[in-house]
């Protein structure tokens, strides 16, 4: 053999001795799964606009076994590049090795959540309100008030004024506020309408019952007229995606916990539940984790029934066979795929399969459909400059077709869309495909939006 | 095995350099060319750029550029010059060959951020992109009007027509459409001294010499290529793709010998042996049998009327090779899984071990089942699971070595058992790339491929490019150049340095 000098040190096989305390908690075989190939990089959203690999995601796996192997610093840059990370998951569709990324970039946010205080990029009145106003229901509605007061009032306006004098970080914040509808206290059960075919819980989220109550009554009034009683109890909390993929692990049991508890006291409890179903692509897939997020939580069963009964509307819907709705909506749409659908649960076909029962409404290709628009859970307030460019690009996409309205089954991706479209001089409606459905159930237009034929 | 050459002794090359010039001094006046967000010289974020597709060798760069035109490529080259830096161009970092091995050390081009489509003409059937495009975003430019890129390597949604040109890719389709050189038009490119060439253009059969067909192919090492004017195909009326499922490699290889024999084209063969129809069936969950000894997927494309009449007689030969069953893809979703599962086979067998090596050896189309009985042989020699993907209409196969890297041993065994079967490549009247290229992988080889005149002519031509040696060293031929000879490359693998 060759002797080996100090220059080809840096080249030899890499062990699994971990160096540090960085990556101890990792299961080593995940960075094994890589096999560096590189066909994740032309699905990496943030690797398509930075063209530097270490923001993909074979560069990140690289880099973060690389720290934890402690070849490499902790250095500030590779904080940058791994936080740039939207976790939006394409990297698991384009990766034919099957690596798990989301266990990956999930060590990294948990063990720096145990040296940093989270979302880093964050001010701490900016953090304070992601982690104590956002994942509350109550909080989100009452600050949202005087807004909705103002749009009420048609000053609407004037809330745009008051927000140019905000500091840039709050201002940001304050951007995503859309057009607030009516707020919709949805009673804590709905009765199916016609044969009763499921039970089902229905979760609310948090910011989303905020921003867009009327979502959520579109959902339960879908699962009525597809034979379901519809169990809403009131005290359920946030998902905790926000929290988890912050690395604040505790938290998100905690409210994992408290979903357990919640959904298991309804009439029937947890296991007289046909299904527990989200409406929100960003929570899901967390939901679906509450097993793993409980794992050392005396509920731990309890979580993983829960996991087992989430479903997203649109997978539930098909599971069961939709009912043929049956007023028209003569408009063009175009179907924006959330990531939290499309690649963390391979949910695809079945939205669209629902849109296609509607009369007369017809679905246009969108280039990039599955590319992140760039609202990634808290991503458009933690890296609002990547947010934004991902944002006008999707807006591009978007422009590109003569859509009338564009449907989305996250409510992240909706206020980024409905944000980045205010530009287009093309009134475009933002919303979710249950609304569009609800409609073609009941006759009533969305809020929002005129449907032709439809009263009022 | 320690063989002395000039470079073992010779302290390196490039840090004597960069001794001269401070890596400080490089840094500083690189981010004066492209700004201080368009390099990258921290060593974490280094660390991503030490290898591509081939993980078998590291070295990492002194620097990442990133250019955003030609005018930027042209400072960056000639500062190299002034600095006597050595210097390579770098796409996705898909190669399998090392291809974008930082072999002297020294400064990577990433031409990521140069990924415009600056022009369409479907009426004169071509397109100009810059280096940085990936290949199937072009196709999806144009597919909407009925049109595509036709070369179609397995990487091709992360891979860069840049990478396409510097190693002549392939892909399934090339058995009727031909390689990447049979599409390029022209290229503009940024030779090693940093003046800047024009070979070809939109215009086809332009006079003079064909340089094209030369630069096609050179692995980045006669310059740096800024624009590429690529050709359009219009997408064929119909396709038909048939699965074929068979006992034995044998009975595959003879299917294919005899639909060539009929004389029809298809536009795709491709074989995939039992072991990697394992992890494809894993990764996809196609249906594939799992107990089958090969399979076959043939696909004829072309005039519609034509297609089901070729289809038949396809099949008819396949059965009469004692084809297990013969199925169609039904519909374009179908089609469009099956070329999945063979286009990210290379990927999938990640499922199968920690890492892999690629081979990528040629041999004569009906020498198939004795390759692949040796390739049975020296896995067991080395106790090493080998998978087997082919472009079977074209002799070109891949035999996938399994291993562990953090096993030393295992890792030794793989490079012994990867030449042996380059060897008995060889042996049949073969060739040790179909087109992944040389890179640094297969440099050791050359000198067993082509006669000492022979390498000598292709120095005397790259020197016309590229006298100075410092664009890419290190890669595809056997020699360097006089100014950075680069005796740093890492001699992790004694082999490369023995054909020297």
């Amino acid at each position: 053999m060759v002797p080996v000098t100090d220059k080809e040190r840096t080249s030899l096989p890499m062990t699994n001795q971990p160096a540090t305390n960085l990556g101890k908690g990792i299961d080593y075989e995940l960075f094994m799964d890589c096999v560096h190939c590189g066909l994740c990089l032309g699905a990496c959203p943030t690797y398509v606009e930075t063209g530097n690999e270490n923001d993909s995601p074979r560069g990140r796996i690289y880099l973060w076994r690389a720290i934890t192997d402690g070849r490499a610093p902790l250095s500030q840059e590779a904080q940058d590049h791994m936080n740039l990370c939207l976790e939006c998951m394409a990297c698991e569709t384009a990766c034919p090795s099957g690596v798990q990324y989301r266990h990956v970039i999930h060590s990294y946010k948990h063990d720096m959540a145990l040296l940093k205080p989270p979302a880093p990029t964050l001010n701490w009145l900016q953090r304070w309100m992601l982690f104590n106003l956002t994942p509350y229901r109550g909080r989100m509605g009452w600050s949202l008030f005087p807004v909705k007061v103002m749009q009420r009032l048609g000053l609407g306006w004037v809330v745009g004024l008051t927000g140019k004098l905000l500091p840039r970080s709050l201002r940001q914040m304050q951007e995503i506020v859309p057009a607030l509808g009516p707020a919709h206290r949805l009673p804590e059960f709905l009765p199916a309408i016609g044969p009763k075919r499921a039970t089902v819980g229905l979760l609310l989220g948090c910011a989303a019952d905020a921003f867009y109550p009327q979502v959520n009554r579109a959902t339960a009034v879908l699962l009525q007229h597809n034979g379901c009683d519809v169990h809403i109890p009131r005290a359920q909390d946030c998902c905790g995606a926000l929290h988890e993929h912050a690395g604040l692990d505790e938290v998100a049991a905690a409210k994992a916990g408290t979903n357990c508890d919640v959904f298991g006291s309804v009439p029937g409890g947890l296991a007289g539940l046909d299904a527990i179903i989200s409406n929100a692509g960003g929570c899901s897939p967390v939901l679906k984790a509450y097993g793993k997020i409980l794992a050392k939580d005396p509920r731990s069963a309890a979580g993983e029934l829960f996991a087992r009964k989430v479903k997203d509307i649109s997978e539930f819907l098909v599971e069961l066979g939709p009912v043929k709705p049956s007023h028209a909506v003569p408009m063009k749409a175009v179907y924006h795929d959330a990531c939290g659908l499309a690649h963390a649960q391979k949910i695809r076909s079945q939205p669209r399969q629902l849109l296609a029962l509607v009369n007369k409404l017809e679905l246009v290709a969108l280039n990039e459909s599955d590319h992140c628009c760039g609202a990634a859970g808290s991503y458009n307030i933690t890296q609002p400059e990547m947010s934004a460019t991902l944002g006008a690009r999707k807006a591009g996409n978007i422009a590109e077709t003569e859509a009338q309205i564009v449907l989305t089954g996250n409510v992240g991706c909706t206020l980024q869309i409905d944000r980045h479209l205010r530009g287009d001089a093309r009134q475009r409606w933002v919303g979710h495909p249950a609304q569009i459905l609800a409609a073609a159930y009941t006759g009533e237009s969305p809020f929002g939006l005129e449907i032709p034929g439809f009263n009022g | 095995m320690n063989l002395k050459t000039p470079g073992d002794t010779m302290p390196s090359a490039t840090s004597e350099m960069l001794d001269q010039c401070t890596s400080g001094e490089l840094v500083a006046r690189l981010a004066l060319i492209v700004g201080p967000d368009g390099l990258i010289s921290s060593p974490a974020e280094l660390l991503v750029y030490e290898c591509d597709g081939y993980t078998m060798e590291k070295n990492r760069p002194e620097v990442v550029v990133f250019p955003r035109d030609t005018a930027q490529i042209v400072a960056v080259v000639k500062l190299c010059n002034e600095l006597c830096v050595p210097f390579l161009p770098r796409g996705s970092g898909t190669s399998l060959a090392g291809g974008c091995l930082p072999v002297g050390g020294g400064v990577i081009i990433s031409l990521a951020r140069m990924k415009r489509i600056l022009e369409v003409d479907l009426r004169n059937r071509y397109a100009l992109v810059e280096p940085g495009v990936i290949n199937t975003w072009l196709t999806n430019r144009v597919k909407g009007q009925g049109w595509h890129y036709a070369p179609d390597p397995s990487s091709q949604g992360a891979c860069t027509i840049g990478g396409n040109v510097a190693t002549n890719s392939g892909g399934p389709h090339t058995l009727k459409y031909g390689v990447t050189v049979n599409h390029i038009l022209g290229v503009e490119l940024v030779l090693p001294d940093g003046r800047v060439m024009q070979i070809g253009g939109p215009v086809e059969e332009a006079p003079g010499l064909d340089l094209t067909g030369l630069v096609v192919g050179s692995e980045g090492t006669f310059g740096i290529v800024s624009k590429v004017w690529v050709r359009l195909v219009r997408n064929p009326q119909g396709v038909r793709t048939l699965l074929g499922v068979f006992e034995s490699v044998d009975d595959a290889t003879a299917t294919i010998s005899e639909i060539i024999g009929a004389g029809i084209v298809p536009a795709a063969l491709e074989m995939l042996d039992s072991l990697i129809l394992r992890a494809v069936e894993e990764a996809f969950g196609f249906g594939f049998p799992l107990d089958a000894g090969a399979v076959l997927i043939m696909e004829v494309d072309g005039v519609e009327a034509a297609l089901d009449g070729e289809a038949a007689r396809i099949e008819a030969i396949a059965l009469r090779n004692k084809a297990r069953h013969v199925s169609r893809a039904n519909t374009e979703a179908e089609r469009m899984l099956l070329w999945k599962s063979r286009k990210q086979a290379f990927g999938a067998v990640g499922r199968l071990a920690p890492s892999y090596c690629t081979q990528d050896g040629v041999v004569p189309r009906t020498r198939l089942p004795e390759m692949l009985r040796v390739i049975t042989a020296i896995g067991k020699k080395y106790q090493l699971r080998i998978a087997n993907v082919f472009h079977a209409g074209d002799g070109n196969l891949h035999p996938i070595l399994l291993f562990d890297e953090r096993d030393p041993a295992q890792v030794g065994r793989v490079m012994e058992a990867s030449h042996e079967i380059l060897d008995a490549c060889l042996a049949f009247g073969g060739s040790v790339t179909g087109e992944h290229g040389i890179g640094v992988e297969k440099i050791s080889f050359m000198s067993k491929l082509f006669s000492p005149d022979d390498l000598a002519a292709m120095v005397r031509v790259r020197q016309a490019f590229n006298p100075g040696g410092l664009c890419s060293p290190g890669k595809m031929l056997p020699t360097a150049g006089a100014c950075a000879e680069p005796s740093a490359v890492n001699q992790l693998r004694p082999a490369r340095r023995a054909s020297l």
